[in-house]
């Protein structure tokens, strides 16, 4: 496309059928402890 | 839902939905204030007769063309509709816990949520038989879930080492019986980190949290002693030594706190950064607006502006090919966490909860001592489970201004606690908090789309 650089799988909704298995970390459980951030975690589920 | 921002000279654009992230040029840019679905086969005339006074009327045709072309591809204007998603992880298992293994500290920070140490119930240790306890709660409550993660956590959790070095051992020694696999982390002050502990923490410990604010003038001024000396001096030669013998495969961060005090905290960084220190963390403060150090509103401006300071650093070091990971702008834009994972944070007060030395349970370690949230206890057997229905209901779509926000998939609805104690309601977002998450995450996203276009070229 000449207007719009798309730069990722905007896979998300892909995800979602397939995901809530539990297994990836707290998120408190990182380096914060005060705030929440989710999106830098790693998905843990097994292929 | 869309969201787009200009920063550093590019137009980004994300589709909030399905997690697309576009780098588009000015047309897109103002194209997109005056259009969205249904769409139609053309431009609408009156988008065209005010845009073609600026741009070419053929190429405001083809970039309309190319939106609906993405729209229909369901990578723009994709719909929401992961909210029946939301009831999934009701009654969840408890996976994870934070142990306060010592309610003590051999330091007095100034700004400690904690009360200096104590949680503002007392100086209290906890004792092998409530770590004890706390370790069978955790593998009773954790129904199928294989890994389970416990957090040392104070206090300064090396004051009451033994006790963290017989909990270890105690958790290893039901992992095979349970099949469950232990994660532990801990989170220092450095303040009394002999080898023993060093060693110990190198091997059994998956992450380990190093606290450390900075430059030395940084540090010390809020990081005291009980005598009100700094602290920076010993913890340095301390944090030095666990990095330099930590596996390979292991996690670390130098974690900061930054305030009023030091708003230019990218030299706090670079600081850390330049000490050998390359995985960090720092984070602003959360406390009582009255408080002289505390972040305000009116901070926010500098903040910001510090935040793309700290990004261009950032990427001057990676461009030299050296490495450097600062936490709050990580980010997995096609391998992250699933989107169920997305729709509650933390996880607290559901699968996630904190125990104290007295084997009280609340649903994390900021809402120690709050009595209304007082979850149960490890000595009579009393487990809340409407405080943990609660929280398992307090997502995305429970919370007002979360379900209209364009970053709720990435902080997936920011710390309850700090909902709680600033607005009164674990639902309420805190407002300061989340300015500065959509800062970071608006930083932390044209950083990661720079990065995959570099790759792909």
């Amino acid at each position: 496309m000449k207007h719009i650089k798309t730069i990722n799988k905007a896979n998300l909704k892909q995800t979602a059928a397939k995901g809530g298995c539990g297994k990836c970390q707290a998120s408190c459980q990182s380096a914060c402890k005060t705030s929440c951030t989710v999106a830098n975690q790693k998905c843990e589920k097994e292929a | 839902m869309i969201h787009k921002f200009k920063l550093s000279g590019y137009n980004v654009l994300l589709d909030v939905n399905s997690g697309g992230v576009h780098i588009v040029d000015d047309l897109t840019y103002d194209l997109l204030d005056r259009v969205e679905p249904p769409f139609g086969d053309v431009c609408p005339e009156d988008v065209m007769a005010r845009l073609s006074r600026t741009y070419p009327a053929e190429e405001v045709e083809e970039c309309y063309e190319e939106i609906v072309s993405l729209y229909n591809d369901k990578i723009l204007f994709s719909e929401d509709d992961y909210e029946k998603y939301a009831l999934a992880a009701v009654a969840s298992p408890v996976k994870a816990m934070c142990l306060h293994i010592s309610h003590d500290c051999n330091l007095r920070c100034k700004y400690c949520f904690a009360s200096t140490g104590d949680f503002g119930v007392g100086r209290k240790l906890m004792d092998f038989e409530t770590a004890k306890r706390a370790i069978d709660f955790l593998i009773e409550k954790s129904a199928d879930r294989k890994f389970l993660e416990v957090d040392f956590f104070g206090g300064e959790p090396s004051m009451n080492f033994d006790v963290v070095m017989q909990t270890v051992e105690y958790a290893r020694s039901r992992e095979k019986e349970t099949g469950k696999t232990f994660r532990f982390t801990t989170t220092t002050n450095g303040m009394h980190l002999t080898d023993e502990m060093i060693d110990f923490i190198n091997n059994e410990m998956s992450n380990v949290v190093l606290s450390i604010d900075g430059r030395k003038e940084v540090n010390d001024r809020m990081r005291v002693r009980v005598d009100g000396t700094g602290s920076y001096d010993v913890i340095i030669k301390n944090f030095k030594r666990l990095v330099d013998k930590r596996p390979k495969d292991k996690d670390w961060y130098v974690r900061g706190t930054y305030t009023k005090y030091n708003l230019d905290f990218s030299e706090d960084v670079m600081h850390l950064y330049e000490l050998g220190f390359d995985q960090i963390s720092v984070e602003p403060v959360m406390a009582d607006p009255k408080e002289p150090y505390a972040i305000t509103e009116a901070d926010l401006p500098r903040i910001f502006k510090e935040y793309e300071v700290l990004a261009e650093k950032i990427a001057k070091i990676r461009a030299e090919g050296k490495f450097i990971n600062f936490f709050h702008f990580m980010l997995d834009l096609d391998q992250g966490p699933c989107a169920i994972k997305r729709l509650r944070g933390c996880g607290c007060g559901n699968e996630y909860v904190a125990v104290t030395p007295d084997g009280d349970i609340y649903p994390c370690h900021q809402f120690v001592g709050v009595d209304e949230y007082k979850m149960g206890s490890l000595y009579d057997g009393s487990f809340d489970t409407q405080i943990k229905d609660d929280f398992a209901k307090a997502h995305v779509y429970t919370k007002p201004e979360c379900k209209k926000c364009w970053a709720k998939f990435y902080c997936s609805g920011g710390c309850n606690a700090n909902n709680y104690i600033y607005q009164g309601d674990i639902h309420a977002a805190h407002k300061l908090s989340c300015q500065i998450q959509k800062k970071r995450l608006e930083v932390a996203i044209l950083m990661k789309a720079l990065q995959l276009i570099d790759t792909a070229e």
